[in-house]
């Protein structure tokens, strides 16, 4: 699967709450951030941890984040980021407005 | 549904940072789900479900390789490498055994 976002740009975590087994840290789904890299593509490990081969490959992004916007009570510098990999079907493109990192 | 194992961001106290040494016991449950993995019998994310599918309270009771020997045990008996029938007759079998290390 050829990358659907760039470095740059403005996505969204996915708000959603599927059972099994899942790469992306409650806290961060909701939130809105910006794509650092492209990590490369991996088989989906949400399919590897119920034995099956996970394939196609998903890319991965790393996806950058403002800590304040995170955590409303962050007490270390406004300008402090937070950076998480997340697989592509976690992300959407940020709807105008939202982003701030 | 927020994972029991998922806990970023919430407010648990301070993190107990103290050093210890691992018991053989542990050093072979990690040797194992190294073997195991170069054979491919098991992936990181089977182990990290079964981890995760333990329930709140075995998560909170069990250790952390006992969680890890928990889920690989598990894994090898759904993907048929295993039995539950040789599982048990093993356990059995270990738990007659004088206690071999600390």
């Amino acid at each position: 699967m050829s990358p659907r976002f760039k470095p740059g740009d403005a996505v969204t975590v996915r708000r959603a709450y599927p059972p099994g087994h899942l790469r992306t840290p409650h806290y961060i789904r909701g939130q809105a951030g910006v794509v650092e890299r492209i990590c490369g593509s991996f088989p989906n490990p949400e399919e590897l941890a119920f034995g099956r081969d996970g394939l196609p490959a998903r890319p991965l992004y790393r996806v950058r984040f403002v800590q304040k916007q995170i955590w409303p009570d962050y007490r270390g510098a406004q300008a402090d980021t937070i950076e998480i990999e997340i697989y592509e079907h976690w992300l959407e493109p940020a709807t105008e407005g939202k982003t701030h990192a | 549904m927020r994972g029991y194992h998922d806990i970023g961001g919430l407010p648990l106290g301070a993190i107990d940072r103290a050093q210890h040494d691992y018991a053989l016991w542990e050093k072979r449950v990690d040797a194992m789900l190294v073997l195991l993995s170069s054979k491919n019998l098991i992936t990181t994310d089977e182990l990290r479900l079964g981890i995760e599918t333990l329930g709140a309270d075995a998560y909170e009771r069990l250790s952390y390789y006992e969680r890890w020997i928990a889920s690989i045990a598990r894994a090898l008996v759904a993907r048929g490498v295993l039995t539950t029938d040789e599982l048990g007759r093993r356990m059995a079998e270990a738990g007659q055994r004088p206690e071999q290390d600390a």
